[in-house]
């Protein structure tokens, strides 16, 4: 008895993954050929998956709710039972033939037909064609034979000879790619090897160090075109073409998911009529929405929170964020005043060095409690991703200049808004910032990210009247909310760390001090 | 004799070559139509007399290859979800214009398929196994296309349709030199197929062009299965698809294309007038795709169920079935045969196409040339050299 693993096939051209619906089948359930045994959902359409094997069921091996990549083993199907079933397999005889009626066959609805048992044997070996995904379409180089075997035919013909380096040499000034540059070497096999994989190495670190430089939102054109006409910031949409471009269907599908939300506002009430029980939406609390709930109850819960408010005159930082903007060296670079705020944190926690820190009970193990005061800054953004919220920091944030900083952040954002952000990168946070001004929002009162004493909420930045030297005249005015953990940060501390990073707002010259 | 000769500029008026009754079928929707979707035999006053040539033997035999492509196309489409196929293309709904139109074409003719027309491959004996090894990704053809006179499947849209024309005027052109060899063979037409989609092309146009002013005998088959992959017909073509062929000065036909007999009859008087020399017909075959474009296609996406059922209800097989059985003409042995065959049809296939092997790359220096050639069996030779010089799998123990 066998086992035979069912591998999750590309079901359509080039896809990557699918999510399984539903089971069709049980262990233990019997299947045979074209048996329907499970429902999948992939990006194109909804696709019943119909058994390429006879036998058993002995595990399913992805469960329901699940998306997994092309190529998941999904099911178990055992050989044993057909065996006891039905005897001897009957050799190409359709024996077996059962009434399979195949009426109009549907798309995604195969009936349930069932061939001779005999054809499962008669199966080769080899896995199936599609079903590892684009990784089974990785070149794989043969070894050259050691050059004795491979010079051995040098006979009185000079074309042998001749023939040996030809063909390595001859792609490489036509394709750079690392692989061909390492074959363009008629050096020994494993010289070859190594060659390709140091060229591959090099390759990834280029690609990221180009991609980390053009921060840019990438697109063509056309596609920034439709982007200003449907009013879509670029940076907001996620980018899924072949160099981190935004393709005209990401637009398409960004707009389509703004639209569904927009409708489903119209429909939101529209339960009203309905029985009491249907009037509530329940939405199972579950994977951010989970830790991102026991986070902010254990803040909320252990560290006593203090928030004060400033407003503060940033016209000067909007001065600056546009002369930073038009110069040459923050060209392609995005710019924002978030920039300024984090290096006017940076700063002022200098300054004020207790708000870069965290609160460690039972640090001795004998009950008593430290504060652990950090001499670097593991920046933390507040980010809404399609995930959920995330706090991924940039790390060593005081070794940054102004530019690697802006890169920084931009990166920071770009991978969280494509919801790649990884563990790695939210733990370690030393002080946190949560830029709701990008939302329209005056000011609010965060709650401090776990391990972290100090938090700042940057408020929007909007026009309005300010008294100057006795006279109200227009000024770009934002206010900044700072939550801090009483038990480490005093008032007065407080009140001075924010009076700090004001001060940067309203003067950003200041960092040049 | 080799110089490409124009044609003489003889002016031929639209209906010239079309026989008497020629608007036949049904004045409403102009269609001829024999077999209705109820299994009554219905009468046309010009392609009647077709039907009644047919023998009781032809009759289940269209049957028979309607439901055995049907099962076939059900295994094809079951071994892409397993993922054995890169992709498939399904066929439901068209068997009766596919079967109609290939049984009614002789050894002699050359048929240019889509990438669709399995049923057609079917009435030309090809090995259905062979059909997958494209889908397979391990042959850009997978038959000898001179086997059958069936060529290899072409993907670019309506790239055969000029293929065809071409291939056309080559038969006219021996045509000429064995009719002054008073030479016995008979004589052979060309049958095009493309789809509604593919009449849009501007490759359909020149094809049609080249064909009405060489007087070519190629039969244009359009089999308008109402969708090209997303876009409806109505988004092609205001007027139905026939009517072009009067624009190029050639007879055009819209025939039901689930009406097994009447796909046949058309299609053998319009074979008929090609190879006796007077020129193209369009035969537009208004069937319907009842699955997807292809595998990768989810029509729910694009297109209600409703219409879907509507046209289950016209579906080619079972109105044969109720006239076969209505005239006694068949019994439910011969249904369950047919059934069985069906099956073991779709186990022969699956067992080959698991089975097939990737070809040679030496088959690739097979096709070059029609003889041998001394440079490219050179070039092989080198081949083989430089292919010794690695190792094998084996021995690079991968």
């Amino acid at each position: 008895m066998t086992v035979k693993k069912f591998n999750l096939p590309d079901v359509g051209e080039g896809l990557t993954e699918a999510e399984i619906v539903s089971w069709k089948v049980k262990p233990g359930d019997s299947v045979a050929i074209n048996d329907v045994i499970c429902e999948i959902e992939t990006a194109k359409s909804l696709v019943e998956l119909p058994s390429p094997y006879a036998g058993t069921v002995s595990e399913l091996l992805v469960a329901e709710g699940i998306t997994v990549e092309v190529g998941t083993p999904i099911i178990g199907i055992s050989d044993g039972a057909a065996e006891a079933a039905g005897g001897a397999p009957a050799p190409a005889a359709p024996a077996a033939v059962e009434p399979s009626a195949p009426e109009t066959p549907m798309y995604g609805k195969l009936s349930q037909d069932t061939t001779d048992a005999g054809t499962s044997d008669s199966g080769p070996a080899g896995g199936p064609l599609v079903g590892s995904g684009p990784k089974a379409d990785a070149v794989r180089r043969r070894p050259r034979r050691t050059a004795p075997s491979a010079a051995a035919p040098s006979a009185p013909a000079p074309a042998p000879v001749q023939a040996a380096p030809a063909p390595a040499a001859a792609p490489a000034p036509v394709r750079p790619t690392p692989s061909a540059a390492a074959s363009a070497q008629p050096a020994p096999a494993a010289a070859a090897e190594n060659g390709a994989q140091a060229a591959a190495g090099l390759g990834g670190t280029l690609g990221a160090t180009v991609s980390g430089i053009v921060s840019r939102v990438l697109a063509k054109p056309p596609v920034r075109k439709i982007a200003r006409d449907l009013g879509i910031d670029l940076a907001d949409v996620t980018a899924t073409g072949a160099r981190g471009e935004v393709t005209r269907e990401d637009l398409v599908s960004y707009q389509a998911q703004r639209d569904a939300e927009l409708d489903q506002a119209d429909s939101f009430w529209g339960a009203s009529r309905k029985p009491q029980e249907q009037r509530v939406e329940r939405i199972p609390v579950k994977g951010v929405r989970k830790a991102t709930a026991k986070a902010m109850v254990d803040s909320a819960f252990t560290a006593p929170h203090v928030s004060i408010f400033v407003d503060v005159d940033a016209s000067r930082t909007m001065e600056f964020v546009k002369r930073l903007k038009a110069s040459r060296d923050f060209e392609g670079i995005k710019v924002s005043p978030l920039l300024i705020l984090a290096k006017a944190v940076i700063w002022a926690a200098a300054r004020n060095p207790s708000v870069n820190a965290s609160w460690v009970e039972d640090a001795d193990g004998k009950g008593g409690a430290e504060i652990q005061v950090k001499h670097f800054m593991n920046l933390g953004i507040a980010a809404a991703t399609p995930r959920g919220l995330m706090v991924p920091n940039i790390k060593d944030a005081q070794d940054l200049s102004l530019k690697e900083l802006a890169l920084a952040l931009n990166e920071l954002a770009t991978t969280a808004r494509a919801g790649k952000t990884q563990p790695a990168q939210m733990q370690g946070g030393t002080l946190t910032i949560t830029n709701i001004g990008a939302l329209g929002i005056d000011t609010g009162t965060p709650i401090i990210n776990p391990g972290e004493v100090a938090i700042v909420a940057f408020g929007t930045i909007k026009q309005k009247p300010w008294v100057l030297d006795g006279e109200v005249i227009p000024r770009w005015i934002t206010t900044l909310g700072g939550s801090f953990d009483h038990r480490v940060v005093d008032g007065d501390l407080s009140a001075r760390f924010m009076a700090d990073v004001a001060a940067i707002l309203e003067e950003p010259a200041l960092l040049l001090d | 004799m080799g110089s490409t000769q124009l044609p003489t500029p003889r002016i031929n008026g639209t209906g010239q070559h079309i026989p008497e009754g020629m608007e036949s079928g049904d004045p409403a929707t102009g269609m001829v139509q024999l077999l209705g979707p109820d299994g009554t035999l219905g009468t046309d006053p010009v392609f009647s007399d077709y039907a009644k040539r047919l023998e009781p033997e032809q009759l289940r035999g269209f049957y028979a290859d309607m439901a055995k492509i049907r099962r076939f196309d059900q295994e094809a489409t079951a071994l892409q979800r397993q993922g054995e196929l890169a992709l498939w293309v399904p066929l439901t709904g068209q068997e009766a214009a596919q079967i109609g139109s290939g049984r009614a074409s002789q050894p002699q003719d050359y048929i240019f398929p889509t990438y669709r027309e399995h049923g057609v491959a079917l009435t030309r004996n090809v090995d259905l196994s062979e059909l997958l090894k494209l889908f397979r990704g391990i042959s850009n053809g997978g038959w000898d296309p001179k086997e059958n006179n069936f060529h290899l499947y072409t993907l670019v849209l309506a790239a055969q349709t000029l293929h065809s024309v071409g291939y056309a005027m080559g038969i006219q052109r021996d045509q000429k030199l064995a009719d002054s060899a008073e030479s016995n063979e008979p004589k052979a037409a060309v049958i095009s197929y493309f789809g509604d989609g593919a009449s849009s092309e501007g490759d359909v146009h020149e094809s049609m062009v080249f064909a009405a002013s060489y007087n070519a005998p190629v039969v244009f088959f359009c089999q308008n299965n109402h969708w090209a992959i997303s876009v409806p017909t109505e988004v092609q073509t205001k007027i139905p698809l026939f009517n072009r062929a009067k624009g190029y000065g050639f007879p055009g036909i819209r025939v039901d294309g689930n009406d097994v007999i009447a796909v046949h009859a058309v299609t053998e008087w319009a074979l008929e007038h090609a190879r006796e020399g007077r020129g193209p017909v369009l035969i537009e075959a208004h069937t319907y795709r009842v699955g997807a474009h292809t595998t990768a296609d989810d029509p729910t996406k694009y297109r209600l169920s409703a219409e879907e059922n509507e046209w289950r209800s016209k579906d080619p097989l079972d109105r044969l079935e109720k006239y076969l059985r209505a005239e006694g003409l068949a019994d439910d042995a011969f249904f369950e045969q047919v059934k069985q065959d069906g099956d073991e049809l779709a186990a022969y296939v699956r067992s080959t196409a698991l089975a097939l092997q990737a070809p040679d790359i030496h088959d690739a220096f097979a096709g070059v040339y029609a003889e041998a050639h001394p440079l490219v069996a050179e070039e092989q030779a080198w081949f083989r050299e430089y292919e010794s010089g690695f190792e094998s799998e084996e021995e690079a123990g991968h």
